[in-house]
């Protein structure tokens, strides 16, 4: 660790690893609140994994592959979202197929591409190492875009997550706003796929979210707190796998789930040692 | 307490509801027409030529066996489910126009009751619809969330979790949300089954005040007990068997549920 700090100082690389954790972690703490409340965990993931798809085309033909990850993500959540809206049958079936077919196409794209062994392993796993300065630029637009279209539109968002019936009681377009929501899905899962992969993207998505509602009972509160726990989950990680060398996604998402089952688990006695004092009281 | 460090009701405009007359001198347009109404969910008719009419001020109970239909009528007045075949019209709109002047207690609460929401922003939602679209919540969203508490009596629970409420409250909760948008009707589907008959009586009395200024359509299953506050009882079962102004007599009952059931009377 105290190798990662004289380290950070020296190699812009690790400024901008480093940046990139923390620009990765406004989407997961935000975006990731909303998909832990509304149980969404499998539609993100099914998301993450079809984005294979578009990455692997983009790299076939030649364009930026992170472009290629945001039109499949959006697309992808598109189309999930409306079957869970519309089509409602074998809601779980629809997701698992989308997910395999976006993964089998990016890899059979990616096996056409020259040179593609390098590029697959971190699409799957990450590499916050190699990010490009620009692409801090590009994460920074997608986290300002994420922020701002939650805020115009919280009220109808928190209703929408809360309680859809009721929302369209009062007039709120629910299905927009239910697939505007897939849609920051879509653009926080391309933010995370540059720091930990697409594999390990819903880990980073949830587990902060998770942690935070073990203790904070608020929409904002979570999101603040797992904004916060994204951050040092990401600095961290990147921190403890400088040293022995080892790949920084698997180490942050290592940390994350660690703490996620130690919190779990000490605020499940918390719970059970408050009910206990009130038996005892009455 | 907060009676004087808040603004004035946004009620208070509905207060000459209370002066419309009974309801045999009112030639005024009915609040909910339903007209030869059928509805299907598949094969199986649920409703099938319905017609009902609500009067301004009234407060109508609607009973019926289980699977009657009830919740479905009432979403389908709501504008939540579109009917196959005739016409509702509320307050001269059609439903899903209207749906923002109803104030809505649903029959199960949906949506998780872990949710991370206190009570005062629960019922803010309510509000929804009124004023600008975009931004937080505002002030005058969150003082009329605590007026909406404070009419069913529950101002204390403001700033509770929702998922810490007994069944009374969160029922009291989830009509201080219907409140908060500014009502004209109050459809409710049985707001009392899971909660003790105590309760359920503080309710009834809190609907009967109400009353004065909002019309009530009221889901229940316990057709003696409403008969005490309601003004006309309804009976669906997949048709509507029962609509007159008199009160519910045993044969209607023996008619509606074919036999099986026992009268039970309540005496508070
Ligand atoms: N969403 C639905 N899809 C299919 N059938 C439904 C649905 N909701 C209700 N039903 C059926 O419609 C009938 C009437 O239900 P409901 O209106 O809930 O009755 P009640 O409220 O009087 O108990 C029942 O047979 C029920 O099984
Ligand atoms: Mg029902």
């Amino acid at each position: 660790m105290s190798q990662f700090l004289s380290a950070l100082s020296e190699h812009a690389f690790l400024q901008t690893a480093l940046l990139a954790g923390l620009l990765a972690s406004i989407g997961c703490g935000v975006i990731g609140t909303f998909v832990v409340v509304k149980r969404i965990a499998f539609m993100a993931g099914g998301i993450a994994h079809s984005v294979l798809g578009g990455m692997g085309a983009a790299l076939y033909y030649g364009f930026d592959p992170l472009l290629g990850a945001l039109f499949a993500a959006i697309l992808s959540a598109l189309l999930i979202g409306t079957v869970r809206l519309f089509w409602k049958m074998q809601e779980d079936t629809l997701i698992g197929a989308l997910w395999a077919i976006g993964m089998a196409i990016g890899i059979l794209f990616i096996a056409k591409t020259p040179g593609y062994a390098a590029d697959l392993m971190s699409f799957l796993f990450g590499n916050i190492l190699l990010v490009p300065t620009r692409e801090l630029w590009f994460m920074a637009g997608l986290d300002l875009v994420l922020m701002l279209t939650v805020a115009l539109f919280y009220r109808q968002f928190l209703a929408v997550i809360f309680d859809e019936e009721f929302a369209r009681l009062r007039g709120v377009p629910v299905a927009f706003f239910y697939l505007l929501l897939l849609c920051l899905v879509a653009v926080t899962v391309v933010l995370l796929i540059q720091v930990v992969g697409l594999i390990l993207v819903i880990a980073l998505l949830t587990l902060p979210a998770a942690i935070a509602g073990h203790y904070v009972h608020s929409l904002g509160g979570m999101m603040v707190i797992a904004t916060l726990l994204g951050g040092l989950f990401t600095s961290l990680g990147l921190g403890l796998s400088y040293g022995p060398d080892l790949p920084a996604g698997p180490t942050m998402i290592l940390l994350a789930g660690g703490v996620y089952v130690l919190s779990a688990l000490l605020s499940r006695f918390l719970t059970w040692r408050g009910a206990l004092r009130q038996a005892t009281q009455t | 307490m907060f009676a004087h460090t808040l603004p004035p009701s946004p009620f208070d405009h509905r207060e000459k509801a209370s002066a419309i007359p009974p309801a045999a001198e009112r030639p005024e347009a009915p609040v909910i027409l339903v007209r030869d109404l059928s509805f299907s969910y598949g094969d199986a008719l649920v409703l099938e030529q319905v017609n009902l009419s609500i009067a301004p001020g009234e407060f109508v109970g609607l009973v019926g066996p289980n699977a009657g239909g009830k919740s479905t009528l009432l979403k389908l007045i709501l504008g939540l489910l579109a009917p196959q075949t005739g016409q509702i019209r509320v307050l001269g709109q059609p439903p899903r126009q209207a749906a923002r002047r109803i104030g809505y207690v649903p029959q199960f609460p949906s949506f998780p009751r872990d949710f991370p929401i206190s009570v005062e922003q629960a019922v803010a939602m309510g509000r929804l619809g009124i004023g600008p679209m975009l931004g937080w919540h505002r002030a005058a969203d969150r003082d009329a969330a605590r007026r909406a508490l404070e009419e069913v009596e529950a101002l204390d629970l403001a700033r509770r979790r929702i998922g810490t409420l007994s069944g009374g409250q969160l029922q009291r909760v989830l009509l201080a949300r219907a409140l908060a948008g500014e009502a004209e009707i109050l459809i409710l589907d049985e707001p009392t089954a899971n909660i003790d008959q105590r309760v359920e009586s503080d309710i009834f009395d809190l609907l009967a005040v109400l009353n004065r200024r909002l019309t009530i359509l009221l889901v229940s299953h316990d057709i003696a007990f409403i008969s005490d506050y309601v003004s006309r009882v309804a009976c669906l079962n997949r048709t509507l068997l029962y609509h007159g102004t008199d009160a519910v007599n045993a044969e209607t009952i023996q008619q509606l549920y074919g036999g099986h059931v026992r009268l039970v009377a309540h005496r508070h």
